[in-house]
């Protein structure tokens, strides 16, 4: 389960770098004059992806003065949405998804996996804050479980084996290929497709 | 089985690319401009010919949807909202169809926008879906670089302007009101309806919300006419639908097949059927996790559609199946489920936030045989305290599933938690009185 807690250790100051400012800016353009504040699930996650993948407070109270909006409704919605870390996470950060459709597949070796290569407990930064890992509810890849997301990449069709090799080139600080893992096309029924034929063979 | 000549969504596998190329070689953005020209009526009529109903849970006509809003734009501009937040467990369709079929979609965008007079339409996109919200971005860079989009689109005299928002990992979000509230740059909280979004909607303007498959469907079937469409299926059960077949079966897919397809065969052709055979079969959740489960007995013969699925207490939802085999334990299916929700629910209302908590502590305890006799009747009970006192239709969702699982699995429940029927009689224990002295 994803971790709602505040972070100890605080950075005094936080500032938009001067591209993600412009970015900012383009975001808060495609939403009608005065309603700026409807930028700032955007802007959060602009701060989250400079300031190393979490959330200090400073950003958002630099995005509620940015947006004119109270710092308590930016704080608000930070703590609502469970994709906002509002402490550190690992630079290669684990999500498995355990709800039913991918339990039923074996979701739990997976996260077996994840607990002898990168740590006992979830939410832990391990191997000099290179990984910590997480459990999570459906990440909406229901045909292709069990599977786990690597920030922002879908690892699908897994089982321990196939798990522990990418959790080893995790920890070697490479980024291991996303997809499929069973060398499937996309949703497609393998080896037992009975439909849009002549296209695939086409 | 549906004809491939019938099937809208030609590239669900990615066989032959995204691009506006391929996109167009299968029929997409080639007479836009005739169709809108053809006038609101008109498009609005042959979608309620066509019978179309919500792909996105609640199965509500969208024809009827669209007449609801304001004929003609007052002080307030009208927007159309599509809603690509798929966060339902078993559901996997949209996902397809953004990262594969963008450009039905952003046809489907225009003309849906044209038909209810909104110039801005908002894709809201469920954040973990990044890859797939940055290939939809591209798409839609590619349709105003052909002016497809934007000033004048596809040449109509409509200016029109697509913009993608994420959102960042709440399932209530998919809720209309919850979206809107999100977008508006707020938590997920569902808001009280009426007002509906029609009338009041996002920043209080008139708004439209639509699933990502409904608007895609929407081009072919003003293309093939929505007579076609009505012809598939069953009446007001009409046209194809994208079935996610996940679980234990022995190829889990995405297929579109049409509507009133018996499940079986669904399982059997598509999917390989069950892992261990058919008989092997212990469930299946016929419409993602908030719909009841079905016992084998009736998947023998269901067919999957809006009407025949409530018929038997249960309903097609957004048709993402979930097969469970009698390999697994069905009450710990349910539990995890009952956990999901309970992370899920937004907190808003007390008895969806307090009552999904001990939805799941109780079934936890059910899944390893400690509950208590008094515990099954209680959970029921609890369930029934949920559905229907919320704002929005959370409630419903968190307790169906409990209430098909205490339906059609009482004797597996009865069976691990050691209910001993000679003592029948439930002691009556004031609700207040301290357990400690009652204990020997």
């Amino acid at each position: 389960m994803t971790l709602r807690k505040i972070s100890k250790d605080q950075p005094e100051h936080f500032e938009f770098s001067k591209e993600n400012l412009e970015e900012a800016k383009m975001i808060v353009e495609k939403y009608p004059k005065g309603k700026q504040q409807s930028a700032v699930m955007s802007l959060l996650y602009i701060a989250q992806k400079q300031n190393d993948n979490w959330i200090p407070l400073s950003a958002m109270k630099y995005i509620g003065k940015l947006l004119e909006m109270p710092y308590m409704r930016v704080y608000e919605v930070a703590t609502f949405y469970s994709m906002y870390n509002l402490s550190p996470v690992g630079k290669y950060f684990i999500q498995v998804c355990t709800t039913t459709p991918c339990m039923i597949r074996g979701a739990y070796e997976i996260v077996e996996a994840c607990k002898e290569k990168i740590s006992k407990n979830e939410n832990e930064l391990v191997h000099e804050k290179n990984s910590s890992w997480t459990e999570v509810e459906c990440l909406g890849a229901c045909i292709n479980a069990p599977m786990m997301q690597i920030n922002d990449s879908y690892y699908e069709d897994l089982d321990k084996e196939k798990v522990l090799k990418i959790l080893d080139q995790v920890i070697s600080d490479k980024m291991p290929k996303a997809g499929s893992y069973r060398g499937r096309l996309n949703s497609e029924p393998e080896n037992n497709r009975k439909t849009l034929l002549d296209i695939k063979n086409a | 089985m549906l004809k491939d000549k019938d099937r809208i969504f030609k590239n669900l596998y990615n066989d032959n690319g995204i691009d506006l190329i391929s996109a167009k070689k299968r029929g997409d953005w080639i007479n836009t401009k005739d169709l809108i020209a053809k006038g609101k009526k008109w498009i609005i009529d042959e979608i309620k010919l066509s019978e179309l109903r919500g792909r996105g849970g609640a199965g509500f006509p969208t024809g009827l949807k669209w007449s609801f809003a304001p004929k003609e734009v007052g002080s307030r501009p009208h927007y159309l909202v599509i809603n690509a937040d798929e966060s339902e467990p078993g559901t996997c369709k949209d996902r397809d169809i953004l990262r594969f079929e963008p450009h039905k979609l952003l046809e489907g965008c225009l003309i849906a926008s044209y038909a209810v007079n909104a110039h801005v339409c908002y894709i809201y996109v469920r954040g973990e879906y990044y890859n797939e919200g940055q290939k939809l971005q591209s798409s839609i860079n590619e349709a105003y670089e052909n002016n497809l989009i934007g000033k004048n689109a596809c040449g109509t005299g409509w200016d029109f302007d697509i913009y993608i928002h994420y959102g960042a990992g709440a399932y209530i979000c998919g809720e209309e009101t919850a979206l809107l509230e999100s977008l508006e740059g707020k938590k997920g909280q569902p808001r009280l309806k009426p007002p509906f979004p029609a009338l009041i909607g996002l920043y209080g303007c008139p708004t439209i919300i639509n699933n990502v498959e409904t608007i895609a469907i929407v081009p072919t079937i003003l293309r093939r006419g929505g007579d076609w469409f009505s012809k598939i299926g069953r009446s007001k059960n009409t046209g194809t639908k994208i079935f996610c077949i996940s679980g234990n079966v022995n190829y889990p897919c995405n297929v579109e097949e049409e509507m009133g397809i018996s499940l079986k065969e669904l399982i059997e052709t598509h999917a390989g059927g069950v892992v261990g055979g058919w008989d092997n079969l212990q469930a299946v959740i016929p419409g993602g996790s908030s719909m009841p489960l079905l016992p084998k007995n009736v998947c023998d013969t269901i067919t999957m559609d809006f009407d025949s699925l409530v018929a038997e207490k249960s309903g097609l939802g957004t048709a993402g199946i979930v097969v469970i085999n009698k390999d697994q334990d069905i009450i710990k299916c349910m539990a995890r489920i009952a956990r999901f929700y309970k992370h899920e629910s937004c907190g808003q209302c007390s008895p969806c936030r307090e009552g999904s908590g001990w939805m799941w502590r109780m079934l936890e305890r059910m899944a390893k045989g400690e509950a208590s006799r008094d515990e099954f009747t209680m959970l029921m009970d609890v369930t029934k305290q949920i559905e229907g006192h919320t704002i929005c239709a959370f409630g419903e969702g968190c307790s169906w599933p409990v209430q098909g699982l205490l339906k059609h699995f009482k004797k597996e429940i009865e069976e691990r938690n050691n209910f001993n029927p000679a003592f029948k009689k439930e002691r009556e224990i004031p609700y207040l009185v301290d357990q400690h002295l009652l204990d020997k």
